[in-house]
């Protein structure tokens, strides 16, 4: 058991290493395309944007105001939407289909649409059975890229309304999501060959057929993975390809492409920090401040680490122990290959970042273990967070702890040299209230209903598993408990509209914060304002979010996990 | 009264707040206020009051006005109704157990409108003194602007803006207006509390006087410049009322956060509902939690305390405003003042005292410095400015000179005039005369005589030291240089030094030339001056600070303050100067002392600091608040819970009364706090925060813990299980 731990300890080292390494090359190169610079092959990259501009009759140079951004967005969105509707639909009529797959009903394909649309990637259906090929490349994995690039798009939108001195400018948002992509694909090119080195398929065969030395027939699903699952995880989507997701040995088969998928989970939404810092120190040249940015970034940090830890120690110290047979800890619904540490890590990652793939069953965990992944997506997807928005819901973090501490300092309260007023602070609470109530809502509509006692466990865990599966949704996270019947109709429904609200609202209140911030004149800052980069001060900033999220969900809590454990 | 400050050289602002009817003074701060006695915010008469008004308020429309108490409000109703459904059987609960957490609701809500009611108080006992004061008087009405022309006698309430009237001795002056014509002393004790009559006179800055105010010498003519209900004294009555109190921008911030953590803990409290009926389902035991507990946690969670206490703490700010006989116009004025990171000091009166003094006779021209002193006496005597007796007074501390007798010296004094800019007097033959080097030049060689270079050198080695120099000159002979110099008032380096650890400029505004105003910057340890200073240089300074940031606040009295007051984000204006700059300014300071602006930006400091904790304070009550009641009330369903009762809480019951009975007293155990405002001390922001986060964040924490166990073990004793 000492060794394991000890290894565990070198493995979560190692992976940290490469966890910061990545996320400041990841920050530099958003950094420069926050700026409209192009990160690689200059000439080629400009031209090609320059050619989609013209294509698109977009002017990326010519800013947009709050009311046209959020437009833009909800055209964007709406269509993607419809497209995605009638294709999950129509698939079955539709080519590239080797497996003959049905079209979709309404209800699975809406819920399975909006997850998509909303970076949640909530899946009711299993990939190998319910899509056909055309849906898994032209559907999700294009929405993989854009609701990504949707996020980042808002979040450097709220970067420029802080950095923007006296008027606004958010930015264009269909310069900010073209550029992310063009980015993106080659990155994703060649991450996806590295996947495909070890073994995953990327394949237009379809399935299979086996027969066993038993003679039992057997099917081996195939398809195109790689090139999916390499944007799941760096874009925070999570949406396997095979119904269940990264624990299947095609999606990730060895050790190597667990690591390389556990980072690229964390790198972009970690990177991101990065770059604030690099923007907030750039524009405020001249001026010795501290990092913003890694300020963020190390606050995201302990409260991971501290997760990382407790979720690892429930791990090692649950399971089933018998006399004289050496404890693995709880291993049940996890990988062999990958271990009680490797799945922790993975289960710790992906709640704290949106992004919802698995490599273990989390139903599977001990009480406390399992809650700290249903706690993480409660704190509201903040602790790095998917991608972009991860960012924006932690600044609304920071300005709530601004606005507190600021005053006990004795001004009313800024936060980058903007004056935070009521208006900005109605955009905070919005961002803020909207994930817990609809959690909380979603939650006690669906233990309302007669049926619900039958879709889950007995006991406190059937609570955890609902509880689970609306944090999940409600805080556009997307993974799953398992152990609850998801695929009907109420939950496809009041699970889509939840992931439709929770992602637009919040994203709105963002755009509207970042041009009400635009609009403001900067303070000058002095000894007497508030340092927000600080140890006190990011200590305060986890204690607000811990009490946060702590005074809302500690009832339900009580009723779920932590009976669970205490029983 | 004469301007002694005409000595200065170089570019002059004629306006220095010294002077102005300050001699007619003798101390600026008076311990009389308005109809309250300073330091006794609350008398009994006010605690009635208040007790009175805390039922009166429970009226639902002044109820809605604050959200978070609004739900404790509905709670007590709502408990109140199931108390009596619990009398006709439908019940969840004892209905005695619904009876005692309903009256405890109900003074929780009582206890938020006696926090509001008290703080409002002295405002109103303030007023009422106040309206004491504006009662209708008969003016007389002239036809015309002078002191024969006829008049008629008419009601002040009658007066329209641009009639002139007359005040004679001993009358009230009936309306706002502008001196035209003549100098009376004025008794403006019914405003400032301030039994020391001030001069009021046409032109200049001491032209404004205010309705409800006392002629007690001599007459003026004024021109009426507001019209009846809107003068100052109306807008002082409805502003010590509250009745013109807007909520500010900050306090509406913090009550949308309040509002939406109300939200969150409605939701949390009413989907415990289906919650523990799911729960009692999956686990087969226990009973669902029900309404009365349901409303109790809402009320325990929600953020009562700061609730509750925001408004009055709002009204404190103003009245400790107020105590400082600073009028504010609005709320806003006083968060802006916790803001304001640059201070415009005037030199004279804030950074200095009024008057400069004599330190030093340099003798020129082989004079001794005996005969200097001498002479610089004899010119001094009937000089009745602070300067004169300062050179009085040294010469005799010098050389044991004492002051002649007048009479006997037949001597003709020569007071000072803006013409020639000299003083002095004529004994026999001898004419002394000082005054400033221009001044004595042109008057000695005009005499015939040769003004020395050594003179000329020595003046402006005294004016680069921060000094002015005096000449004195006997007949056609320069005797010598006195050195007057600006008296640093004391404390005002230490108070500096305080401003800047909270990140405070100051920045010292004068008339002087740039060597003097350098020397007496370095001195008095001021951040930066500006130097040959006008109206329009302070107004492009404000302006470029602004522009890069900062906040900046000043005083100021003249009308050609007024532009600058305007722009400044807080502008204290004297109540001394005229009614333009009062207009411009958005605090007007009683007592008309231009350091009162530190104090004003200390209030405002405080204000906001006693919102930050005890909001801080609210939200970590509630840690302890969830520990005492989640899991003794989840018990029956999963008995493990039992184990997080670690208060040792002995039922549900014990712990949900206890929970709101310390929920509801909190709030009076904090209003002297809200009231008084937390501690301030000047210090960096870091410091000060974890001061606040020490005493308010970890001690909500704890506090709760001790006392909600206190009350359990009392209702145990007593028998409540």
């Amino acid at each position: 058991m000492a060794q394991e731990i000890i290894f565990a300890f070198v493995q979560y080292l190692l992976y940290f290493v490469l966890l910061v390494a990545g996320a400041v090359v990841f920050g530099k190169a958003f950094y420069k395309i926050y700026k409209g610079e192009p990160v690689f092959c200059k000439r080629l990259t400009l031209k090609l944007e320059g050619k989609l501009f013209s294509f698109m009759g977009i002017d990326g140079q010519k800013p947009m105001t709050a009311k046209n951004y959020i437009l833009s967005i909800t055209c964007f969105s709406v269509l993607s939407l419809v497209i995605f509707i009638a294709g999950l639909m129509l698939q079955g009529v539709l080519p590239l289909n080797p497996e003959k797959v049905d079209g979709m009903n309404f209800a699975l394909a809406f819920n399975t649409a909006v997850s998509f649309i909303t970076n949640t990637n909530w899946q009711a259906y299993s990939g190998e059975t319910g899509l056909s090929y055309l849906s898994q490349m032209t559907l999700l994995t294009v929405q993989n890229f854009l609701s990504g690039a949707v996020g980042i798009s808002v979040l450097f939108a709220l970067m420029r309304g802080f950095l923007s001195r006296g008027k606004t400018n958010l930015g264009n948002f269909w310069a900010d999501i073209i550029r992310i992509t063009i980015f993106m694909l080659p990155v994703c090119f060649v991450a996806s060959l590295l996947l495909v080195m070890d073994g995953v398929p990327q394949t237009f065969l379809g399935s299979v057929s086996y027969t066993t030395l038993e003679g039992e027939k057997g099917i081996l699903y195939l398809g195109p993975g790689a090139s999916q699952i390499v944007i799941k995880q760096l874009f925070t989507n999570g949406g396997g390809f095979w119904g269940v997701n990264s624990a299947h040995p095609y999606e990730n088969p060895t050790p190597f492409t667990n690591l390389i998928q556990t980072l690229s989970i964390l790198w972009i939404p970690a990177g991101l920090c990065f770059t604030f810092g690099k923007a907030v120190k750039e524009e405020n040249k001249g001026e010795k401040t501290k990092n913003q940015g890694i300020a963020i970034f190390k606050a995201m940090t302990i409260l991971f680490v501290v997760c990382l830890a407790v979720c690892t120690c429930f791990e090692y110290m649950g399971g089933i122990k018998l006399q004289n047979v050496a404890s693995f800890g709880n291993i049940e619904g996890k990988e062999v290959r990958f271990g009680v540490a490797g799945s922790s890590l993975w289960a710790v990652a992906t709640t704290s970042a949106s992004n919802g793939s698995v490599n273990a069953m989390h139903d599977s965990f001990t009480s406390l273990g399992g809650m700290i992944t249903l706690f993480l997506m409660m704190l509201g997807e903040i602790v790095y967070g998917g991608v972009g928005c991860g960012l924006y819901g932690m600044i609304a973090f920071v300005i709530l702890t601004v606005f507190i501490a600021g005053l006990m300092v004795g001004r009313t309260p800024e936060y980058l040299n903007k004056k935070i007023g009521s208006f900005d602070m109605k955009m905070v609470c919005l961002i803020i209230l909207t994930p817990v109530l609809f959690l909380l809502i979603s939650t006690a509509a669906t233990v309302m209903l007669k049926s619900a006692q039958t879709w889950s466990a007995p006991g406190a865990h059937g609570f955890t598993q609902i509880l689970y599966a609306f944090a999940s949704m409600s805080n556009n996270n997307g993974s799953a408990f398992a152990g609850l019947n998801v695929n009907n109709t109420w939950v496809n429904i009041v699970g889509g509209i939840v992931m439709l609200l929770v992602r637009y609202i919040p994203m709105f209140a963002t755009v509207y914060l970042a041009s009400s911030l635009g609009r403001k004149k900067q303070v000058a800052s002095s000894q007497g304002t508030l340092q927000t980069t600080t140890p006190l001060f990011i200590g305060l900033l986890i204690a607000v979010i811990l009490i946060v999220g702590a005074l809302s969900f500690f009832p339900a809590l009580s009723l779920g996990p932590i009976a669970e454990f205490l029983n | 009264m004469k301007k002694s400050n005409l000595h200065k050289k170089g570019q002059n602002i004629a306006k220095t707040h010294h002077g102005k009817g300050d001699n007619l003074k003798n101390s600026p701060n008076v311990d009389e206020s308005i109809g309250v006695k300073k330091g006794q915010m609350i008398n009994k008469k006010i605690l009635g009051d208040s007790l009175k008004q805390s039922v009166i308020k429970l009226n639902p429309k002044t109820q809605i006005k604050n959200p978070v108490m609004f739900v404790v409000y509905l709670g007590a109703i709502f408990t109140t109704v199931l108390f009596f459904l619990s009398l006709g059987g439908i019940k969840d609960a004892s209905s005695f157990y619904i009876l005692g957490v309903s009256l405890i609701l109900w003074f929780t809500s009582l206890f938020g409108n006696f926090a509001e009611a008290i703080a409002e108080g002295r405002g109103r006992a303030q007023a009422e003194s106040l309206k004491k004061t504006r009662r209708d008087v008969v003016a007389k009405r002239l036809k015309s602007p002078s002191l024969e022309a006829e008049y008629e006698e008419v009601k002040s309430t009658d007066l329209k803006v641009g009639d002139i009237i007359l005040v004679k001795a001993g009358e009230q002056i009936a309306m706002d207006g502008e001196v035209i014509m003549g100098v009376a002393s004025v008794d403006e004790s019914a405003i400032t509390g301030e039994s020391a009559p001030v001069i009021r006179e046409s032109g200049g800055d001491r032209s404004a006087v205010t309705g409800g105010t006392t002629v007690t010498s001599d007459w003026l003519i004024i021109k009426v410049t507001t019209s009846a209900g809107k003068s100052f004294l109306d807008k002082m009555i409805a502003m010590v009322e509250g009745a013109s109190r807007k909520k500010t921008p900050n306090e509406i911030a913090l009550q949308i956060l309040l509002i939406t953590l109300t939200i969150i803990f409605l939701v949390v409290s009413a989907t415990l509902l289906p919650f523990s009926k799911f729960a009692t389902q999956k686990a087969g035991q226990g009973t669902p939690i029900g309404l009365t507990n349901i409303i109790a946690l809402l009320v325990c969670l929600a953020p009562t305390t700061i609730g509750a206490l925001l408004s009055s703490i709002g009204i404190a700010g103003m009245a400790r405003l107020n105590k400082e006989n600073v009028l504010a116009t609005s709320g806003r004025a006083i968060e802006a003042a916790g803001d304001v990171d640059v201070l415009l000091l005037d030199k004279t009166g804030t950074i200095t005292l009024g008057n400069r003094q004599a330190s030093q006779f340099i003798p020129v021209n082989g004079c001794s410095i005996r005969d200097l002193a001498e002479a610089a006496q004899l010119s001094s005597i009937a000089d009745e400015t602070a300067e004169g007796r300062s050179i009085v007074i040294l010469s005799k501390n010098l050389f044991g000179l004492r002051g002649k007798e007048i009479a006997k010296l037949n001597a003709n004094f020569i007071e000072f005039s803006a013409q020639t800019r000299m003083s002095g007097v004529d004994i026999g033959a001898e004419s002394i005369r000082k005054g400033s080097v221009d001044a004595i030049k042109n008057y000695v060689t005009s005499r015939g005589g040769v003004f020395p270079k050594e003179c000329e050198e020595v003046a402006q080695r005294v004016a680069n030291e921060g000094g002015t120099p005096l000449v004195v000159c006997k007949n056609e002979r320069v005797l010598g240089v006195i050195y007057l110099k600006d008296i640093v008032k004391d404390g005002v380096k230490e108070k500096f030094e305080d401003l800047r650890k909270i990140g405070i400029k100051t920045i010292m505004i004068t008339g002087d030339n740039p060597m003097t105003a350098a020397a007496i910057a370095a001195e008095a340890g001021v951040d930066d001056f500006v130097s040959e200073a006008t109206p329009e240089t302070k107004l492009a300074l404000i302006k470029d600070l602004q522009q890069k940031g900062h906040l900046v606040a000043m005083t100021g009295d003249g009308t050609n303050d007024a532009p600058a007051l305007a722009q400044a984000d807080v502008a204290v204006a004297m109540n001394s100067g005229t009614q333009a700059a009062k207009e411009a300014g958005n605090m007007v300071d009683l007592d008309s002392s231009p350091t009162k602006l530190i104090q004003v930006v200390r209030i405002g400091k405080q204000l906001l600091m006693t919102r930050g904790a005890l909001t801080t304070f609210s939200i970590a009550n509630d840690i302890a608040k969830y520990f005492a009641i989640i899991p003794i009330l989840f018990a029956s369903i999963y008995p493990g819970l039992k184990s997080l009762n670690f208060m040792g809480l002995t039922s549900p019951v014990t712990a949900i009364l206890s929970s709101v009975i310390y929920n509801a007293l909190i709030i009076i155990a904090l209003i002297p706090l809200s009231i008084r405002g937390v501690k301030y001390k000047e210090k960096p922001a870091s410091k000060m925060l974890k001061n606040n986060l020490l005493i308010y964040g970890l001690g909500g924490v704890i506090a709760p813990f001790i006392f909600i166990k206190l009350f359990d073990v009392i209702l145990t004793l007593i028998g409540i299980v």
